[in-house]
This record gives C-alpha cells, structure tokens and sequence, in this order.
C-alpha cells in the first residue's frame, strides 16, 4: 500500500456557498435560545488590542453570534506574533485589523465589524468606546492596560470592563482566574505572570486568559455577574 | 484601620499618593480603588486614607 502527500493545491475543495443571514442566525437562536441570541446579537463589544488576548477574544466573541465588535489596533501583522495571534503568515504585513477582520468574516459572514486603526490614547478612548456596552482590555504592556482602565473607569464609568494582567511563561493554566474588582470590573489572568520574565507568551496560556476575558463578557450578556 | 489588596494597615491620614510612594508600586502601571470607585489618577495627592476604607490597588503586569 501507498500512500501519498497531497499537494496544497489539490487538497483545496471548492468553497461552498455560505449559508443565508437568515439559516444562520436560525442556527445561533438554536444553539443559544431566543432570548440569549438576541441578547448575544445586539451586544457591541470593544477589543482594545488586537495581539494574542484581542484577536483570540474577537474569534471566540464573533462565534458566539455577538451582534457588532468595535476593534481597535495600529499595529501590523508581524512575524514574531504569528506563534500567539490568530493570524496567518500570508497576512504579515498588514494591518491587524484588516487582516483580523477578513479572518472573522470567514467565519461568522453577518457580524458587523467597526475597525479602527489607531493607537487608543486618553483623548480618544471616550469616543472611540462610546457605542460599546462592553469593553476589553488586551493590550501588550502594563502602562497602557492601566492606562485604558483608568480611562474607562473614569470617563465611561457606566460601560462593564473586562482586562487582563499576568498571562505570560509556562505556569499552570490554573492559576489564570477572573474576579469581580468593581461592580463593572472585571480582571483576568494570574495577576503576576509578566512577559519581562522569563520565556514570553505562550498560544495556550494566552488563549485561555483571553477565554477568560469573552466568557465573562457572555456571562454580562447573559446577566451573570459573578466571574 | 485602612485595608488595602485585604491586608489591614494603620496608616489613616495619609494620602493615596503618600502611601503608594513608600510601595514598589510603579505609579503608570496601576488603578486604585477605593471602597468600590475609582480614584482618578489627578486624586492621588487629595485623597486621604480615611479609618475604614476599603482600598484595591491593580497592577498590571505585561503580556497581551
């Protein structure tokens, strides 16, 4: 017996069509209920950062049928974060959110997609964040996290906020919690993990915290308040 | 008696920023709050540690 490799080029199938607006907002209301779709639906979610915590929250938030995401990155697709983001090599190059965007349409085609490529700063966060009712937190270095929290707690104090800090080596998955800080804030990750020691960030680990992060906001949606 | 991150400390009367320059606390890599609220960053040098009061200093660390 043989057997062979297929070659890439042949072991593409043809796309098939993607399924109706209607067929697919039929399969969500199943899986969810009516009452929970449509909660999921009217949501508008922020993703501050679009590294290995935001384009991880996006793609699980954007599976769960969340009706509009506001993403906001200026960064580019680079190399060294295709071991942790969700990003594909032919992409490096690019803006993430162009490139995040065309990642999320292929997978759930209806969402609605408000992408901003800028750098988040004290002066635009309130008007950047004014549409969403919920916001998180994922970016890279520890004084723009406090930075945005500040921000948002100060000036948007009626939006819920869900961040992260310590999330970075080979420490166990277990040690990643969310707790309830503040009425609206809620923080994941083990609080100490810091990407300045040691190994760096790692997929799992990182994915698991920004796991964290957009199952609390479904938890919000779905009036759950305890992380 | 002033708790702070649940630790009960006797240091009523200070400020928030008296208070945070005797930390290791790196002052752009945290939010204070104080029994449920934000204490906005321009505040540090008003707010007064008061008996009672319930504080929560977050530090963030990096890594996203």
């Amino acid at each position: 017996m043989t057997s062979k490799l297929i070659a890439p080029s042949t072991a593409r199938t043809e796309p098939e069509a993607v399924p109706s607006r209607e067929a697919w907002n039929a399969a969500l209301t199943k899986r969810h209920g009516r009452e929970l779709q449509e909660r999921f639906s009217a949501a508008a979610v922020a993703v501050c950062g679009l590294g290995g915590l935001g384009s991880n929250i996006a793609i699980a938030l954007a599976r769960a049928g969340i009706g509009r995401l506001i993403l906001i990155d200026f960064d580019r697709v680079d190399i060294t974060n295709l071991h942790r983001q969700q990003y594909k090599a032919s992409q490096i190059g690019r803006d993430k959110t162009d490139a995040l965007c065309e990642n999320i349409r292929e997978i759930a085609p209806y969402i609605e997609l408000e992408p901003h490529t800028v750098r988040l700063t004290e002066e635009n966060a309130a008007s950047l964040l004014k549409d969403a009712g919920i916001i998180c937190e994922a970016f890279d270095k520890a004084e723009n996290k406090a930075m945005l929290v500040n921000t948002v707690l100060e000036e948007l104090p009626d939006k819920y906020l869900v961040a992260a800090s310590g999330m970075a080596g080979l420490g166990s998955a277990n040690a990643v919690k969310t707790r309830r800080v503040a009425e609206r804030f809620y923080l994941s990750g083990d609080g100490v993990s810091d990407v300045a020691e040691g190994l760096g960030l790692v997929a799992p680990r990182v994915m698991l915290c920004a796991a964290h992060q957009a199952h609390m906001v479904l938890r919000i949606l779905a009036e759950e308040f305890e992380p | 008696m002033v708790k702070i991150n649940g630790e009960q400390l006797n240091i009523a009367g200070k400020t928030l920023a008296e208070y945070l320059a005797d930390t290791a606390y790196n002052p752009r890599r945290i939010a204070v709050e104080r029994n449920g609220e934000i204490v906005p960053k321009a505040r540090y040098g008003e707010t007064v540690l008061q008996d009672g009061d319930s504080i929560e200093v977050v530090n963030f660390v990096g890594g996203g």
